[in-house]
């Protein structure tokens, strides 16, 4: 039992890590700042609830367990929030999403 | 199991550093600060495990809110020009 739960928190924890730079490596590269807002995403949601998920079946105890819960929680309403800000602030600070209008289905008005 | 983790959030980290040096615009340098916000808060909870010290999950935990809560002071200063007036500024102005 404990050797399926270190070898399921290894998976989780590297797999974690590897979507965190996965993430890290898309708002390098991603062209357009919205899409790196995209990238940024998914650092928050898969690269820390799969760490978060790898520590909580490491915790001993409950109350580090509760932690870990909470921590995620508060990534969870936290970062979306944060996200649609930065967006928001950008929209209105003249950053023009890259729309490419060649003719396809969105842009035959 | 620990170390790799750790390893690989810190290459995280160096990647937002990389895009908040580079960024052309402000906001990708607000981005870049968030992201470097939240993988410091996972290389902290991961670090917390590594040397037994549950302590470090309360760090994080005051630490994700922080940098939330410093993402949105800095969009606020850029979009309005200021984080707001005193009750006699806006009395008096």
């Amino acid at each position: 039992m404990a050797l399926l739960l270190d070898v399921l928190s290894w998976i989780c924890l590297v797999g974690g890590g590897f979507f965190c730079v996965v993430g890290g490596i898309g708002v390098l590269r991603l062209p357009d700042f919205f899409s790196r807002l995209h990238a940024s995403g998914v650092i928050d949601t898969l690269g820390a609830g799969l760490v978060l998920f790898g520590l909580l079946l490491q915790a001993e105890s409950l109350d580090v367990a509760l932690r870990l819960v909470l921590i995620f929680f508060f990534l969870l309403f936290t970062v979306p929030t944060a996200t649609h800000a930065l967006a928001k602030s950008a929209l209105q600070g003249g950053l023009e999403p890259e729309v490419d209008d060649d003719g396809g289905a969105s842009s035959n008005s | 199991m620990f170390t790799t983790g750790l390893l690989l959030v810190l290459v995280t980290m160096a990647l937002a550093l990389i895009r908040a040096l580079r960024g052309p615009s402000l906001f990708d340098r607000i981005l870049a600060v968030n992201m470097f916000g939240t993988s410091t808060v996972l290389g902290i909870a991961v670090l917390g495990f590594v040397t037994d010290r549950p302590a470090f999950l309360d760090i994080a935990l005051v630490y994700a809110l922080i940098s939330f809560i410093t993402t949105i002071a800095t969009l606020k200063y850029f979009e309005y020009g200021s984080l707001g007036h005193g009750r006699r500024e806006r009395d008096s102005g």
